[in-house]
């Protein structure tokens, strides 16, 4: 135990001895060593740049998606396009309370689900002397596991609320903020299109703060304003978290309404479906490949960073042509020799390497801080372009492409310099 | 284990340029004793220095057999060239050949870096030698705020540090006037009293007779090769 430590405290001063020979070489030849480094620099630094972008960009892309259910299906109903079993195309389709139990009962990989009615338009939302236009959505309890929606005080619409056709209503922390002003608005009554319903509870929107909706009890709605038994569309979020999977639900649910409501399962147009985990991985699947393309200009840089050292070494190890011949008259192998030469293109990229590295790192670090001061203030970047950063994974990868890089660059003038004679280095003077 | 630290018989070496071909040592016989100082003469072109890099490993010979220690040498991969050039010969060039950007002590202490040696031991090794050269205060200058004369001194004590059995000196005053020139020898003297045997190169009498032994180069073999009786005398007239 005890001669490992020893053993091991030893082979690192030996590695120290050993770096020190290499920067006795390096130290005379500092210029130089900087300028080959420079592209070397160059290109990390674009790379972790043009990544930490990419991350950016695709940060505010999932940005979007902060409201919704990762692997959520919304069916909203058109009109059919395709004649079908003799009816003639042009049919307008809708859905109703039927649709959502039997979708319930007979459909398997459905986990949440709830139909959405919108009321006419912009409703008159009024308290006391306060009053604003709004669209009201009448939903069940689980339309907020499908739409995320954060409840800042209260609580959301509930089973009973649905049962008993409550007059309940759940709002904004925007529209609360208009209307309420000072007061506390739970157990509050607000007037929606003339008749009174009760505040149970306050939201806000993850991704737009200034967001406004208005939403009531499914049945209570329905009954209240004379909905019957319509439903403007359907929510639900599935069972799988794979594409594959929802694309068979998705799937499963066309051919479920198409049999129900009478239309082809390949129109189109009668009814619309968004595919969250589709979409997402589709958004997605756009970011790996703009990360695969930025690597490729990463490399390419690298690759030019490469040929550069590699250039300059072939120089450096032909002006040092006599001593390499000293050190092998005197002992060096030819292994040494290579080692010598591998490790000075290795160190030069290195250093390059971390510096174009920590430079790229400090430059998104500060764009991050940056952004982040602007979406304090201003929201909207938030779904464009956010917390542009490299992470870990990247820093790894770019250090291997170093290490790759600064040994192919010292391999050619490696081996020119294992391949010196002494007899003729030592020849000339 | 036999009296001879060298012993070359019949060899020789072509320099083959294309299709030309240069016969440069035709049929070389030669034996140094352990401890001896043999000094090689010659005009300029008689294959004293091709001779020299055969002895040393740095080139193969063509024919004939050279012996370094009782092994024999053969053509063999420059890995193991490296070895036995570090552990039984020292170089000394007319050139000096110090590395420009190690300072005096890192000089001498190379040849114990590629022994393995840790830095702080063959640093304080090269000083020791340092020491005996007298160049103990110049550890820290580079080569070039060095006189010849301490530079060869520095080149002497890089082949004495990683004790060699023989040096192997290619026209070591050939560069320095005469006064240090005679410092040097005396140095060589003093390294040869320790036992260690010393080829030097020279076409200078004066050199020449400061060793037990002369051999004489013409066109690739051996002229005259002689115990040198000036040296023994003026061993006497010291004593
Ligand atoms: N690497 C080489 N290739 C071809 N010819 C060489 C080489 N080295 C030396 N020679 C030739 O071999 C001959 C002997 O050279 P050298 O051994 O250096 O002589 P010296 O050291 O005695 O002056 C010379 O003619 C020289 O031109
Ligand atoms: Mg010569």
């Amino acid at each position: 135990m005890l001669s490992d430590t020893v053993y091991v405290l030893f082979n690192i001063l030996k590695m120290f001895d050993y770096i020190e020979e290499i920067l006795s070489t390096l130290k005379k030849n500092k210029l130089r060593a900087v300028m080959t480094g420079f592209s070397v620099a160059w290109g990390i630094f674009m790379l972790i740049i043009l990544l930490g972008s990419g991350n950016g960009l695709q940060n505010g892309m999932e940005f979007n998606f902060r409201n919704i259910a990762k692997n959520a299906i919304q069916i909203w109903p058109g009109r059919t396009s395709e004649n079908f079993e003799g009816l003639g195309k042009g049919r307008s389709v809708q859905f109703t309370n039927e649709d959502y139990d039997l979708m319930k009962r007979e459909l398997s990989g459905i986990d949440d689900i709830s139909g959405r009615l919108y009321l006419w338009s912009d409703v008159a939302i009024t308290f006391e002397k306060q009053y604003a236009n709004y669209t009201v959505t009448c939903v069940m309890p689980e339309f907020i596991n499908i739409r995320l929606m954060d409840i800042v005080k209260g609580r959301f619409i509930n089973h009973m609320d649905i049962k008993e056709n409550r007059k309940v209503i759940v709002l904004s922390q925007t529209i609360v903020d208009m209307l309420f002003k000072e007061t506390e608005p739970l157990g509050e009554y607000v007037k929606v299109g003339g008749i009174y319903f009760q505040v149970v509870g306050v939201l806000s929107n993850p991704t737009d703060k200034n967001s406004k909706d208005a939403i009531l009890p499914l049945s209570t709605g329905q009954r209240v304003f004379n909905g019957a038994n319509r439903l403007s569309n359907l929510a639900l979020t599935t069972t799988s978290t794979t594409v594959e999977a929802n694309k068979q639900i998705e799937e499963e649910i066309r051919g479920f309404l198409a049999k129900r409501h009478r239309f082809s399962t390949t129109d189109q147009e009668a009814i619309y479906v968004w595919n969250t985990l589709e979409s997402f991985k589709q958004a997605q699947g756009v970011f790996a490949g703009i990360r695969m393309f930025v690597w490729v200009i990463g490399i390419m840089t690298i690759i030019a960073g490469i040929v550069g050292v590699s250039n300059i070494m072939i120089i450096l190890v032909k002006e040092r042509t006599k001593e390499i011949g000293i050190r092998k008259a005197i002992g060096a192998t030819p292994w040494s020799v290579v080692l010598l030469v591998l490790s000075e293109s290795l160190f030069i990229t290195a250093v390059a390497g971390l510096v174009g590295m920590l430079f790229g790192m400090g430059i998104l670090h500060i764009a991050s801080t940056v952004l982040t001061n602007v979406a304090a203030t201003n929201e909207t970047i938030r779904f464009i372009f956010y917390n542009p950063s490299a992470n870990f994974g990247v820093a790894i990868s770019a250090t291997v492409l170093l290490v790759v890089a600064g040994l192919l660059a010292g391999f050619i003038p490696a081996r020119k310099a294992a391949g010196i004679k002494p007899i003729e280095a030592l020849h000339d003077e | 284990m036999s009296n001879s630290i060298i012993r070359v018989e019949a060899l020789h070496k072509s320099y083959v340029n294309g299709s030309n071909s240069l016969h440069v040592l035709k049929g070389i016989d030669m034996d140094i004793q352990r401890g001896e100082m043999v000094s090689i003469m010659g005009s300029s072109g008689s294959g004293k220095s091709t001779l020299l890099n055969i002895l040393g490993i740095l080139d193969n010979y063509d024919a004939g057999s050279y012996h370094l220690d009782d092994i024999h040498i053969t053509k063999m991969n420059e890995t193991k060239a490296a070895q036995y050039r570090n552990k039984y010969i020292g170089f000394v060039f007319q050139s000096f050949n110090l590395i420009s950007f190690k300072n005096a002590m890192e000089n001498v202490a190379l040849p114990l870096y590629y022994q393995k040696v840790s830095r702080k031991k063959r640093n304080n090794v090269a000083m020791e030698y340092l020491e005996r050269m007298g160049l103990r205060e110049w550890a820290h200058h580079l080569p070039s705020e060095l006189s010849g004369g301490q530079k060869q001194r520095i080149a002497i004590a890089r082949a004495l540090i990683s004790k060699p059995k023989v040096i192997l000196a290619d026209e070591p005053t050939g560069a320095l006037d005469s006064q240090t020139s005679m410092e040097v020898m005396e140095i060589l003297k003093e390294v040869n009293q320790t036992g260690i045997a010393i080829i030097i190169v020279t076409h200078e009498n004066d050199i020449a007779n400061q060793t037990q032994r002369i051999i004489r180069l013409r066109d690739g073999v051996i002229e005259s090769n002689h115990i040198n009786h000036s040296f023994k005398l003026e061993s006497v007239e010291v004593n």
